[in-house]
């Protein structure tokens, strides 16, 4: 039986009374007979609080984590230290059992962490408006599609060969519904060749494209590349369309920002703030956008104010983008986001602080540096691809990448992930800020050992 | 009742302290810090050896420079700025703001679950694919469906998700029709969501009963339409009690039948939406299985369907190997993904571990209770609020103060969700849905006890002896008071930097 609903017997049966019934069964007249399920759900009973609780841990001592599997995988999702501080605060159960700040005379709290968490991403991404989240990366990525294509009026976007695969999947699913086109542009030696894409608008026949509503590029990209996003400017100019920028917000610490290299929109997966790995969420979209398409943008965005004595108040504003608001006509069907992520991100950005990130970039980029030369010293492991890289890299080894993954977990490491680009396979290394030299020395001496 | 006090009131709460907050750049000092790093014995390279000079940026991206100490007590005043489940009722309609066990926080807390990379190959996580796996097969048996995706991260991305099986399986009938029917009075994330899967709202309006009506159905149909949204009880609180009808002839017209899941809180146990003939179903996980809100997210929108459209699921789904172990497989005709990885997995572990702690008897007594509450908080307001649709109610229930019989006149639906907020409660869902004028959507959930149903409906019907001009000073006792939201879209100031040009 349930532990969580309060009443006895006694309330049920006084309550039904009170409304003229005599069993719970009537609560549900109103459901035709033919429609009712005899015997209940066909699930077991309910179990007592403790029994549940070692059921999850055995679930969970049936991963390999941590140092049972030292995580050298990215991809996307980053093994960063998640600091006491932040899941402390980010835990506070008036930020985590709290709803969407419709009322913003009890929800200061969550909005003003949220116009917090706003000020932030748009400093990273060096563009003035960020709202106050979507579901992740890809998602993020989807949505800056959209809001290009609405913006230009155009129905063709062209992808750079290193946005992460999985989110390349997702925006053809997820815009299958407008019809969206979507051109590959090839990478060449790790980065984006614009150009020879920009060349197939003026061919006739099968290769020609379409002019494009938006660009997406990366940088890093997938491979790790440092691919500048100034490269497709030319492109940019040329087409009319609008620049989308991915970028990494650890990676941030030391790059230029999207904002500077020319983005209209700027996405970024927010994971590597605050969020544990987590076997893929909840994870968080960072989205900013240049002033003039704050309209557009989707979701939810928190605006300062005041109240009628004049004090600051923060409100959740330029609601008629919204669906509840625009219905068919929004700029996004979202209204659950990641707020609480957002938080964590907010306080770990905070406790980060402006050389804390650059720092923890920097030690990133140390030990890329590190394992990728040592690992470029192991007989038959050669780079695949050329393009400088900062804090992940991408290896052709002697042995299919998926075997050697395999092989180096029964050494202890998440090696890395399988990854192809223009049909050469290879292994995708990240290092973050945990990987300690001794972790990586291991790794390396695996390594050797696997691919002999 | 019983003579207890209600436990859901949070009139005590020190939700005081008038004075605003300063944000956490006013709390910056240059060359104050927090960041710990691990020690790692890696050599220290500098910035300019690592990157390319024309890739740098000339100086780190300005944060905050602050100490933990401050940051700590920073966040920790804000939360003190914020209702919540944990501290009093949240009777909003159609939002389900549950209590949300504490043993699902601990869950979801666990390392080996945090600490998994998604990427690990499925042999090594095999706890948390029995957890998807299990999860998955439960909320089969639950709506009485066939197989489902925990990809989608919200209601709304399920949905979408939904409505592009809708157009796949169209697709693979070599159809292409171009609309999908709503109920006036559905969520707004429903037309957007078809609107983003290329298909045309046609919306139809509710009958004097507050349901959706056969006759009017059929007006409606023909070779142009995809399929319809539904959700049962609708946001009236209502069953849509010819569902078996209306799915019948949506099918018979070549359409599919699509079932939002926003108020399955209801029916659990009672009724599935496979029994009442819908073929693709989204859930919120964060309204029926007390995955907990955190404040606008994350939650989780699993999409489940019929075996005739299992096939095009997004992949990879959880699967039970003939070992008992568990892999990942990929649906034959699969639209694609719908999320970078495998949706939000933490949500999805809590909502297991609800599950678990409830099992099929607690499931249903949720409902029982819901159910019952709703019903009871009605029969307190009937003869004080406007009862525009006065059924037996579902989980929720939706009155106004248009043509109440005990209001005066001129008071509004949000004047009395305001001071409802001075009362210890936080307000109702106002103005939705959008087919009733003045509506206040309450939806007191089985979690609140008897004693708080009866502490909201007295603080509602105490209210309603006011004047329309006290109600429109409320609320005073609350951190601000009525925010110029006029003000806050006339002149944007979305960050910290922003109001410094403002001045």
């Amino acid at each position: 039986m349930t532990h969580y609903v309060p009443h006895t017997d006694e309330d049920f049966s006084r309550m039904l009374g009170d409304l003229g019934l005599s069993r719970a069964d009537d609560l549900f007249a109103c459901v035709p007979a033919a429609l009712r399920l005899a015997g209940g759900l066909d699930l077991p009973a309910g179990m007592p609080e403790p029994d549940v609780a070692a059921e999850m841990a055995r679930l969970a001592g049936a991963n390999r984590t941590g140092s049972d599997l030292v995580c050298f995988a990215g991809g996307g999702a980053y093994d960063h230290d998640v600091p006491a501080v932040t899941r402390a605060l980010a835990g506070r159960s008036e930020f985590v059992t709290s709803y969407t700040p419709y009322q913003p005379e009890v929800a200061q709290g969550i909005l003003q962490a949220l116009f917090e968490y706003q000020t932030l991403v748009s400093r990273l991404a060096g563009l003035p408006v960020a709202n106050a989240s979507v579901y992740d990366g890809a998602t993020a990525t989807v949505e800056a599609v959209n809001l290009a294509l609405t913006a230009t009026g155009r129905n063709t976007v062209w992808v750079s060969g290193g946005l992460n695969p999985r989110w390349r999947a997702a925006l053809a699913t997820l815009t299958a519904g407008r019809g969206t086109d979507i051109v590959d542009v090839p990478l060449v030696d790790g980065v984006a060749d614009w150009e020879a894409t920009a060349a197939r608008l003026d061919v006739n026949g099968p290769s020609r494209v379409a002019t494009p509503g938006a660009l997406v590029g990366a940088s890093p990209n997938y491979l790790g590349c440092i691919d500048p996003l100034r490269r497709a400017r030319a492109v940019v100019q040329r087409t009319g369309a609008l620049l989308v920028g991915v970028f990494d917000p650890v990676a941030a610490g030391l790059l230029r920002t999207p904002g500077e290299e020319g983005a209209d929109v700027a996405v970024a997966e927010g994971q590597p703030m605050g969020a544990p790995m987590a076997f893929g969420g909840p994870y968080l979209g960072m989205l900013a956008v240049s002033a003039e398409h704050v309209r557009r943008l989707p979701g939810r965005l928190v605006g300062q104010t005041v109240d009628g004595d004049g004090r600051t108040a923060y409100v959740t504003t330029l609601r008629a983008r919204e669906q509840d608001i625009r219905r068919e006509k929004a700029s996004s069907n979202i209204c659950t986001n990641q707020t609480l992520v957002a938080v964590a991100a907010m306080v770990q950005m905070a406790w980060l602080g402006t050389p804390g990130l650059r720092e923890l970039a920097l030690r990133c980029a140390r030990g890329t540096r590190y394992l990728r030369q040592a690992l470029l010293d192991v007989p038959g492991v050669e780079p695949l691809v050329g393009a400088p890289v900062l804090r992940e890299f991408a290896l052709r080894l002697p042995a299919p990448a998926d075997v050697v993954v395999e092989r180096m977990a029964d050494e202890g490491f998440l090696a890395g992930i399988a990854v192809e680009v223009g049909g050469r396979e290879g292994l995708l290394v990240a290092v973050t800020e945990k990987r300690t030299r001794a972790e990586m020395d291991a790794y390396v001496a695996a390594m050797e050992k696997v691919v002999a | 009742m019983t003579g207890a006090a209600p436990g859901g009131r949070a009139r005590s709460a020190p939700l005081l302290g008038h004075d605003a907050e300063p944000t956490i750049f006013d709390f910056s000092v240059p060359g104050r810090r927090a960041a710990s790093f691990r020690t790692t014995g890696v050599p220290e390279w500098t910035a300019e050896q690592l990157v390319p000079a024309e890739e740098l940026r000339a100086e780190p991206p300005p944060l905050a420079e602050v100490s933990e100490r401050d940051l700590v007590a920073h966040v920790t005043r804000l939360s003190h700025r914020q209702y919540s489940v944990d501290l009093g009722a949240y009777p909003l309609g159609s939002c389900t703001m549950k209590y949300n066990p504490k043993v699902c926080d601990e869950a979801a807390a666990l390392a080996g679950l945090t600490g998994a990379h998604p990427a690990t190959p499925a042999a090594y996580a095999q706890g948390w694919l029995a957890l998807l796996w299990g999860l998955s097969d439960a909320l089969c048996r639950i709506t009485g469906m066939h197989a489902a995706t925990l990809q989608p991260p919200a209601g709304a991305a399920g949905e979408l998700t939904g409505l592009l099986l809708m157009r796949a399986w169209h697709q693979g009938q070599g159809r292409s029709p171009g609309k999908v029917l709503i109920p006036d009075s559905a969520h707004g994330t429903n037309p957007a969501s078809v609107s983003l899967a290329g298909y045309r709202t046609v919306s139809l309006p509710s009958d004097s009963r507050g349901l959706v009506s056969p006759a009017t159905l059929r007006q409606h149909l023909d070779d142009d339409v995809a399929g319809i949204m539904l959700t049962n009880p609708n946001t009236l609180g209502l069953f849509e009690e010819d569902i078996a009808q209306l799915a019948g002839a949506v099918h018979d017209a070549g359409g599919l039948v699509y079932y939002d899941g926003a108020n399955l809180n209801a029916i659990l146990g009672v009724t599935r939406p496979g029994d009442m003939g819908f073929d693709i179903v989204h859930l919120n996980l964060h309204k029926t299985f007390a995955v907990p809100h955190g404040g606008g997210g994350p939650g989780a929108g699993p999409v489940a369907v019929t075996k005739a459209l299992s096939a095009l699921l997004p992949g990879p789904v959880p699967k039970r190997l003939d070992d008992g172990s568990f892999g990942w497989e990929q649906p034959a005709r699969s639209i694609g993904r719908v999320h970078g990885w495998h949706g939000n997995a933490l949500a999805l572990a809590r909502a297991w571990a609800y599950i678990l702690a409830n099992g099929s008897d607690g499931l249903q007594r949720v409902s029982e209770a819901a159910v019952l509450n709703a019903n009871w908080l009605l029969s307190r307001l009937r003869g004080v609020y406007g009862v525009p649709f006065d059924r037996p109610a579902m989980h929720e229930v939706v009155v106004s103060t248009k043509g109440a019989p005990g209001l005066q006149p001129g008071v509004r639906a949000l004047d009395v969700g305001k001071r409802l907020l001075e009362k210890g409660f936080h307000a109702p869902t106002v103005y939705f849905p959008l087919v009733v004028p003045e509506a206040l959507m309450i939806e007191p959930t089985e979690t609140e006890s008897p004693e708080t149903v009866a502490a909201l409906a007295s603080a509602l019907v105490e209210i309603a002896a006011e004047s329309p001009e006290s109600l429109a000073l409320a609320p005073r006792t609350t951190p601000i008071g009525r925010a110029d939201e006029a003000r806050a879209a006339r002149v944007l100031v979305p960050t910290w930097d922003a109001r410094l040009e403002a001045g």
